[in-house]
């Protein structure tokens, strides 16, 4: 599908990949919470399905999924930074990129660390 | 040095209500030509039924708005040369209002809206009262201004995808009103401001895409207008206690 | 179609989850070396009142959060709209709200 022209702008394409990730995380939460409660009905089966997480592809999907949390978070607090904090466009800017400075330094830290 | 030779490909959308379809028109090139010039020649040179809106010619009406390749623009102050794609321009009537007849878009629905709103002015003091003086350097003052020069040309409502999905939202220019009443010293109840862009359509709808902002022609920030009625109806949230 | 009520509901709840993802998503990468066993989670989590605070708090935040996130999804997309969508943004939010206590029950104090 192509990009409609009044769709391509960076404010409109954040707030897609703010409500697509939504919407999957969403979707997940009820499996999500399925499979912790097997923990309490059949312990055995919940360890079964944790010894998949070896398999490459459910290491993919669980990136997908730490990834989709981290989009929905920026994009969480980008929102809100916006319509409660009445900075000026300069303040916004150099905000986020203090906020990325420091999670690129605290991630390179915990990288070194696992 | 204009030369004659060379033609556009503008293709028109021609229909009433929800049916119909575009044509397309073999346009002259001008070196100095706005999108309206286009509409007006195929008008008067090419078909004569073909049916669109203007007044003033200077973006000053807000009438001619239409949609230019996709984009919703004030077609009077528009250049050919900055929209033209491939030699070829595509109008069509104003998304997000009903068509009335080719590129005339039924503006009803927009200041219906305006009036859902509250943007009519309520004044706090009568003739017999002398004139209140507003500082201009009010901060209330300054925000206020920052939202006046709206003409209600429609271009941020047809441009907000809140607007389409949602078609009880009161829409970018209704909301940046209401925030300019809300910021005029001159409006003694703020709070039936807040009021009345805090229900089903109101303010909290927006999803702060930013369309509105971005092809607003007067350069204005509804966006910003917006999220500055979010904030003020938060404080008067927790202010009552609900 | 969201009023000031639900658009609050919204925000804050964001607010809330806000340290509560952060410290998730640490628990996450801390808890993924090594591999993920039953045992290793449950080691963890059972009989601690602070699991139980932090991961109740956050079911009962994600509830409200994500039932009015897909209740605009619904209206915007289906246009799906009145009684119904009142139903359905309670429903999703009820069926979250059990399915999450059931889970934080199930690794806290089962």
């Amino acid at each position: 599908m192509m990009l409609k022209a009044h769709r391509n702008h960076p404010l409109w394409l954040a707030y897609m990949l703010h409500r697509l990730s939504g919407l999957a995380l969403a979707l997940f939460l009820p499996v999500h919470f399925h499979v912790l409660s097997l923990a309490l009905t059949r312990p055995e089966s919940l360890d079964r399905f944790l010894g998949l997480a070896d398999n490459p592809a459910v290491k993919l999907a669980e990136f997908g999924l730490v990834f989709l949390l981290a989009v929905h978070f920026f994009g969480g607090l980008r929102l809100l930074a916006l319509e409660f904090l009445p900075w000026s466009a300069r303040q916004k800017t150099l905000a986020a990129a203090s906020i990325a400075g420091a999670f690129l330094i605290s991630g390179t830290f915990l990288l070194q660390a696992v | 040095m204009s030369d004659r030779s060379k033609l556009l490909e503008v293709s028109v959308w021609r229909g009433m209500g929800d049916e119909g379809a575009y044509e397309t028109f073999q346009v002259p090139a001008r070196d100095n030509q706005t999108v309206l010039d286009v509409v007006s020649w195929i008008q008067q040179s090419a078909d004569p039924s073909l049916t669109y809106r203007y007044a003033c010619r200077v973006g000053m009406c807000g009438s001619c708005a239409m949609m230019v390749n996709g984009v919703p623009r004030w077609t009077c102050r528009t250049h050919v040369k900055r929209v033209l794609r491939d030699g070829a321009l595509q109008i069509g009537p104003l998304r997000n209002l009903p068509v009335i007849k080719d590129l005339a878009a039924d503006m009803d629905p927009f200041f219906d809206k305006w009036i859902r709103a509250g943007g009519v002015h309520r004044p706090s003091r009568s003739r017999d009262d002398p004139i209140q003086q507003v500082p201009p350097d009010d901060p209330g003052r300054v925000e206020a201004n920052k939202g006046i020069e709206c003409i209600n040309c429609s271009v941020c409502y047809a441009a907000c995808d809140t607007v389409a999905g949602n078609p009880d939202y009161l829409g970018p220019a209704a909301l940046q009103r209401a925030w300019t009443l809300y910021n005029d010293a001159k409006v003694e109840d703020r709070q039936a401001v807040l009021d009345s862009v805090s229900g089903a359509g109101g303010c909290h709808n927006c999803h702060s895409q930013g369309s509105c902002t971005r092809f607003c022609p007067n350069e204005l920030d509804p966006l910003s207008a917006i999220a500055g009625l979010k904030r003020a109806s938060a404080r008067s949230f927790f202010r009552r206690g609900e | 179609m969201l009023n000031i009520g639900l658009y609050m509901a919204q925000r804050l709840s964001a607010m809330v989850m806000a340290p509560l993802v952060l410290g998730h998503i640490a628990v996450m990468i801390y808890a993924v070396q090594g591999g993920l066993s039953t045992a290793e989670i449950l080691d963890r989590t059972q009989g601690s009142v602070w699991w139980f605070l932090f991961y109740g708090s956050f079911v009962l935040a994600v509830a409200a959060h994500a039932a009015i996130g897909l209740r605009v999804i619904l209206h915007e997309m289906t246009g799906l709209r009145g009684r119904w969508l009142e139903v359905v943004t309670c429903g999703i939010g009820m069926l979250l709200l059990i399915m999450g206590g059931r889970a934080v029950l199930a690794v806290t104090f089962a």
